[in-house]
């Protein structure tokens, strides 16, 4: 894990929120590969189980037929002037310094084919406008669309507002369709269809994990603070990222405490317990059935209001319910709901005045990190910062170049959760570190699975002391019943 | 008749062709693209937050993109001045050249006789600079191709000579109007026998051919881009985004 920048971190341009691009280092994670999708996984979720043997035929003509039907996408594979806003944006290539983790040159990969096989700038191949979808390509595509985060970041600074994320979801989207992709996005899809939730835990044993914490809290606080499973009726369904009833437990804890003390029943559903959706990172088909389930579980159960969980690309795909799965107005608006924007509207209603003492969190000093996906594609900005302010007194930001819209990805988002990729993951998240390093905070809050199970990681590899938690933990804290 | 005449009839022959083929390219090509980025459908809502929960508002924020550059000037504050006084003078010289297309001229257009070299100048020292800043930049200079290099020199050509005619080794003006509405009205006359506007009036062909087939596309292309064009949609009861291509 030597290979990259290891500049001493307090010496950083980055953390007065000036980025100084590193020297370029071609090559530089070219060997850094996620390890192959395995049979099994992929022919449960309708996916070719290896490389097709016409891959070069289906793969140019898929993109043929997504450039058909995708305006971001044909519209991005031709405006680009290649001006060079984005080469400093991306925290892959801050971290790396390969210039292929620029977010133009991992454009160009596709672009190069498309042109190739679309344009008349396909009959100049020479001029390095254009390439052939040989297997050099294919793997390309490989390593650098699965060191793409889709965080959107270097959309925020394109002058055209090229979306990198479309086009590596495009490219992920042919791969898959020829027979190639990781192992950790199919598993987890393939794990969401036989057990409801991208840990593959089974409904009895989410359960035990429920029953337990209802346990663990009564004894805590002495209160009959419920954890409800499968209960028809209930007012809310709330889709949690299941992490949070696994590793980020103070989160889960946080929902039951905020729903017992409003009175309002809710429930958790062993048939869709997640509320992320893989099927993002992977194909189009994927993500609409795994989001369907959210609606089939709501429906079945009867409840009024579905409620996203802490979760970043949840909340993305979230967002996305009524495009993908038809109408939701047989429930309750606002729809969909994330839990910040409940919280929000609940303490504007008054309804926790009086029942919030903010030196509960005085031993923090909070700083926030944006998860990409809700800040750039949720619109969820202001909303955690609000319950923050709300339930902290010492709260700090982060300097302005790396919050809100122009968040740096923690480093692992969209399915780059995944060990033998951790020298990319520890130096994507470089930047995060050396911004909450800056701060001095000592509490990482943040809205996200994804984001609360690399931060602890990268924060310790850049040695950043800090605990990474959710929001709803600190309003957890402040509530007095 | 001399060779030379003949000469100069087959050079204007020749330019005559080209020009209807570029003026046909130019806008056939442009109509073609513009058309097919219209026809294809966004089949998920994917305005990059915040936006504006408004077509209105949406509409705004295409316009800043389009004269303020307002995602470039967050990114990279030399480029964004670069490339902003570069499109200006682009403008303010396309503008004036409405003097050779236009009879009577409009006053407007004959009160841009004033700052004209001021917007030229500015025209070729702007793609000089961007010219440069491609070649200085490691960054920039990994991800230029030809034809980024090229793109820049033509229009620089373009500019220089455009420069030197109109200053220097001066082109009857007579003679460019003349050829110019002779080409509009269909009745083309003979080229003016000056070699360095030919090379002027043969660059910006090349420019009108190459134009809707390549990344200066991006005129234009950029008010097709959904991450700008849409507005974050709150969805409300019956109304909500929908998805119009059945099958991904």
């Amino acid at each position: 894990m030597s290979k990259f920048d290891e500049t001493p971190i307090v010496k950083d341009p980055a953390v007065n929120g000036v980025l100084r691009p590193p020297k370029l280092r071609e090559h530089a994670s070219a060997e850094v590969q996620c390890y192959p999708s395995k049979p099994k996984d992929t022919s449960a979720i309708d996916l070719p189980t290896e490389l097709v043997p016409d891959w070069k035929e289906r793969a140019i003509a898929r993109l043929g037929e997504l450039l058909e039907k995708n305006q971001a996408l044909r519209v991005y594979m031709d405006i680009c002037v290649r001006c060079g806003a984005c080469t400093d944006k991306c925290q892959f290539f801050l971290g790396t310094g390969d210039p292929q983790n620029f977010p133009v040159a991992r454009a160009e990969l596709l672009r190069k084919v498309y042109r190739r096989y679309f344009t008349p700038a396909g009959l100049f191949p020479d001029l390095g406008e254009a390439a052939d979808l040989d297997e050099e390509m294919l793997q390309k595509w490989y390593t650098y669309f699965y060191q793409c985060s889709e965080c959107r970041r270097c959309s925020v600074f394109c002058p055209y507002g090229i979306d990198t994320a479309e086009i590596t979801i495009a490219a992920r989207e042919i791969m898959a369709s020829i027979g190639v992709s990781t192992k950790y996005i199919t598993e987890v899809v393939a794990k969401v269809y036989a057990t409801g939730n991208n840990l593959g835990i089974p409904p009895a044993a989410w359960k035990d994990n429920c029953e337990f914490l209802e346990e663990d809290v009564q004894a805590d606080t002495g209160l009959p603070i419920r954890f409800p499973v499968d209960e028809k009726g209930a007012e809310v369904l709330l889709v949690p990222p299941s992490a949070d009833n696994f590793a980020n437990t103070d989160t889960m804890i946080g929902y039951g405490k905020l729903f017992h003390f409003l009175g309002v029943s809710w429930t958790t559903s062993t048939y869709c317990n997640e509320g992320g959706n893989f099927g993002l990172f992977l194909n189009f088909a994927n993500l609409k059935k795994v989001n369907r389930r959210i609606l089939d579980a709501a429906r079945e159960l009867g409840v009024k209001t579905i409620i996203w969980g802490e979760c970043g690309h949840a909340w993305r795909a979230g967002i996305m319910t009524p495009s993908l799965n038809g109408p939701m107005d047989d429930f309750d608006p606002p729809y969909p709901y994330h839990i910040s924007q409940y919280i929000v509207d609940m303490l504007h209603k008054g309804a926790f005045e009086g029942h919030i003492d903010k030196s509960a969190n005085d031993q923090y000093l909070v700083t926030y990190h944006d998860p990409c996906n809700s800040a750039r594609a949720g619109y969820l900005i202001e909303e955690p910062r609000e319950i923050i302010r709300a339930v902290c007194n010492r709260f700090v930001e982060m300097p302005e170049g790396t919050i809100r819209e122009k968040t740096f990805c923690c480093g692992a988002g969209n399915g780059l959760l995944t060990d033998e990729i951790m020298p990319i993951r520890m130096a994507g998240g470089k930047p995060r570190a050396m911004a909450v390093k800056h701060t001095g905070a000592n509490y990482l809050a943040t809205v996200c699975a994804i984001c609360k199970a690399q931060l602890p990681e990268s924060m310790h590899y850049w040695q950043v002391p800090v605990k990474v938690g959710g929001v709803i933990d600190l309003l957890a804290n402040a509530l007095k019943f | 008749m001399s060779t030379s005449d003949i000469l100069w009839t087959l050079l204007s022959l020749f330019f005559i062709g080209l020009a209807y083929f570029a003026a046909f390219s130019f806008v056939a090509g442009l109509l073609w693209k513009f058309y097919g980025y219209l026809r294809t459908p966004m089949p998920l809502p994917h305005a990059v937050t915040p936006a504006p929960k408004t077509e209105g508002g949406a509409v705004l924020r295409v316009l800043g993109d389009v004269t303020l550059f307002s995602n470039l000037f967050k990114a990279d504050k030399w480029l964004w001045g670069g490339a902003w006084l570069f499109h200006v003078a682009l403008a303010a010289v396309l503008f004036r050249h409405l003097r050779y297309f236009t009879y009577p001229v409009p006053g407007l257009v004959l009160y841009m006789e004033s700052v004209a070299l001021f917007f030229g100048s500015l025209l070729g020292a702007a793609a000089l600079f961007l010219f440069w800043r491609r070649l200085a930049l490691p960054r920039t200079l990994y991800i230029s191709n030809i034809p980024d290099y090229f793109a820049l020199a033509l229009l620089g050509v373009i500019a220089g000579s455009g420069l030197m005619v109109n200053y220097w080794l001066r082109v009857n003006i007579v003679d460019v109007k003349g050829f110019i509405l002779g080409l509009m009205t269909f009745h083309p006359v003979e080229v003016p026998h000056h070699p360095l506007f030919l090379l002027h009036l043969l660059a910006v062909l090349i420019l009108m051919i190459y134009f809707p087939f390549s990344k200066l596309l991006h005129a234009g292309g950029l008010i097709f881009s959904p991450s700008r064009h849409q507005p974050f949609q709150v969805q409300v009861r019956g109304k909500r985004y929908i998805n119009p291509v059945d099958r991904y």
